[in-house]
């Protein structure tokens, strides 16, 4: 009961981030608001699509995907400044759950996520972006990338813990989410990527997020490679598959992390 | 009662490649304050985190308010506080904020959580920066703030690592009051330092500490005794210097040293003020007016370089 209370307290205090800094949410809303008029209006006019509505419903899923996986990066430089900070030390010297520091700031990082995405979504509308399915499968649509956000901040712990100091983070952070979300179907068709690189970008949880946004959004995924694959035939099952995995994997290691960073 | 102890704590970093506490001993009587007093390195961080439950040690065992740190450290953290070598305070929230969070982390409910962090930041003069963020804090302010957060439940147990490291004259001044007004309370407290005016200033026992070990343990006094008795310092106009160096050798039996730039004549001597006025008296008797002149106990620096051979400062600017 009481971790439970500690965990909300930290949570509590990661989205006092938003109103004590504003710039923290103007600064991670103005680069994918960037991405969405640069791809929206310089590149967008040479991909050609027979996509109604235009290109935007395309990326706009491709935008949020990416967004999201910004969590991560997030995360682990959060965690990271304040270990270098002294702060996580402060907190560990209290005498409270010891797990609550980490899963207060995943969760508090995954919330932000939905202003950011509000945001987002109101700038894709003000540049034409408009869903053609119901209000229940967009709801469901940012559900989903909520929940990737959440399974990737995990990811962010780890990196966060493990790294020596804040520009390390950030260049492993990089490492870690610009191949994966440019070797995806996000922004153009992956068919004019080389054989090897399109299993790659088919079977990357990027891709397979995106694939599932737009299908829930009402658009067809013209930007998969390879068709009749599992993941290009079943993007929600497999985004869902990938998410659980993401998460037993690291929300295990990255706890364990947590407690050996006692030695 | 002992309130903290600590035996044969060893603690090797790098796969044992850095030995950073090497068989070390304490232990701090309640309600006493310790000073551990050590150059860069000497592993006082390190101690600190141990008997505050954030590091484990290789070997050695640790007790904090009759509490095993190592197999309970759950129970030690309700009673202890600890404010770290950085000031650890979330800079984007106010000072306000970040009390209340510390507060209800402690689980004192909002409500209380308030009226304890309005009654620190009056204690500790924050009250007009209570509602900035800490990030516009001073050195100074932040220390105090950091320091704050650790009291926020009464503890028995106080570690304090570095408190006044970085502090201008003013605020590490500012630093000592409130420390001496905690221990008024009775707080045991674990303080440690650089600096040897500090420690003697605040502690009731100095533990000096090197590479990992207690190398000296006693009272300020007893540390100076350690290194030897007084000396006798006087300083005079050019002309006088010869005559003045004849007076100080035969009230102290040795011969004593001049320093030329400074034009100070010094001696040690066992009688302390007897010999003190002695000198006055045969200067005066000579018609030689002294422009300074004094009684100097060793500061804790030459108890330094005495016990280490080498000096506090000089390691420290090595690094
Ligand atoms: N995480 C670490 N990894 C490797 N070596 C470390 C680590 N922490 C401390 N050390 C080493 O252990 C020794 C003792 O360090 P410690 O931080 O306890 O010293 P200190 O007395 O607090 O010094 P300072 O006055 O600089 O704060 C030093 O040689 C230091 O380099
Ligand atoms: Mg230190």
């Amino acid at each position: 009961m009481s971790a439970l209370r500690d965990t909300a307290i930290i949570t509590q205090r990661q989205l006092r981030l938003l109103t004590r800094v504003p710039e923290v949410l103007i600064f991670s809303t103005i680069q994918p608001v960037m991405f969405v008029l640069l791809f929206r209006y310089v590149f967008g006019g040479s991909i050609s699509t027979g996509q109604p509505g235009g290109y935007v419903q395309l990326l706009m899923p491709g935008i949020f995907v990416q967004t999201v996986a910004f969590t991560l990066a997030g995360t682990a430089s959060g965690l990271a400044e304040d270990m270098k900070k002294g702060l996580i030390d402060r907190f560990r010297s209290l005498p409270i759950s010891q797990s609550a520091l980490v899963v207060g700031r995943t969760l508090g990082d995954s919330l932000l996520n939905i202003v950011v995405l509000a945001v987002m979504g109101i700038a894709g509308y003000a540049v034409g972006w408009r869903p053609s399915t119901g209000l229940g499968n967009v709801a469901l649509g940012f559900l989903f990338l909520l929940l990737f956000g959440y399974a990737l901040s995990w990811v962010g712990v780890l990196v966060g813990l493990s790294a020596s100091d804040a520009r390390v983070v950030q260049n492993v952070s990089f490492i870690v989410t610009f191949p994966l979300t440019f070797l995806s179907n996000a922004f153009a068709p992956t068919t004019g990527m080389p054989r090897a690189l399109q299993y790659f970008a088919e079977w990357n949880p990027v891709s397979t997020m995106v694939a599932a946004c737009r299908q829930l959004f009402g658009v067809e995924n013209q930007f998969g490679a390879t068709a009749g694959s599992f993941p290009s035939e079943h993007p929600l099952t497999t985004s869902l598959i990938y998410m659980v995995i993401i998460m037993v994997i690291f929300i295990p290691l990255s706890l364990r992390r947590y407690r050996n960073s006692l030695n | 009662m002992k309130s903290i102890i600590a035996e044969e704590l060893v603690k090797t970093y790098d796969k044992g490649k850095v030995r950073a506490l090497d068989s070390l001993n304490l232990d701090v009587e309640e309600g006493t304050v310790l000073g551990i007093l050590g150059p860069n390195g000497a592993g006082k961080t390190t101690t600190v985190r141990i008997l505050a439950t954030l590091l484990r040690p290789d070997s050695g065992r640790a007790s904090v308010a009759g509490i095993d740190v190592l197999k309970n450290p759950e129970k030690v953290r309700e009673v202890i506080g600890l404010s770290g070598q950085y000031a650890a305070v979330d800079e984007i929230l106010t000072g306000y904020d970040n009390l209340v969070m510390f507060g209800e982390l402690y689980h004192l409910g909002k409500k209380n959580a308030v009226i304890r962090a309005n009654e620190l930041l009056e204690r500790f003069s924050l009250t007009e920066a209570a509602k900035r963020p800490i990030k516009t804090y001073s050195g100074g302010m932040r220390r105090r703030l950091d320091l704050a957060a650790s009291l926020i439940v009464k503890p028995k147990v106080l570690f304090l690592d570095e408190p006044t490291t970085g502090l201008d004259p003013r605020g590490r001044q500012e630093m000592w009051g409130v420390i001496e007004e905690l221990v008024k309370d009775g707080v045991t407290l674990l303080l440690t330092t650089q600096y040897l005016e500090e420690a003697d200033q605040l502690a009731d026992e100095i533990a000096v500490i090197d590479t990992g070990k207690v190398i000296a343990r006693g009272t300020s006094d007893a540390l100076k005794k350690q290194v030897g008795g007084e000396r006798l310092e006087v300083v005079v106009e050019s002309a006088h210097i010869a005559k003045t160096l004849e007076i100080v050798s035969s009230v102290s039996g040795v011969k004593a040293s001049l320093d030329e730039g400074l034009r100070q004549i010094s001696a040690p001597v066992s009688t302390g003020s007897v010999a003190l006025f002695e000198v006055l008296k045969s200067l005066d008797d000579a018609g030689i007016h002294a422009l300074d002149v004094g009684l100097k106990r060793p500061s804790l620096d030459d108890v330094f370089l005495s016990l280490t051979g080498h000096s506090a400062e000089a390691k420290e600017e090595s690094k």
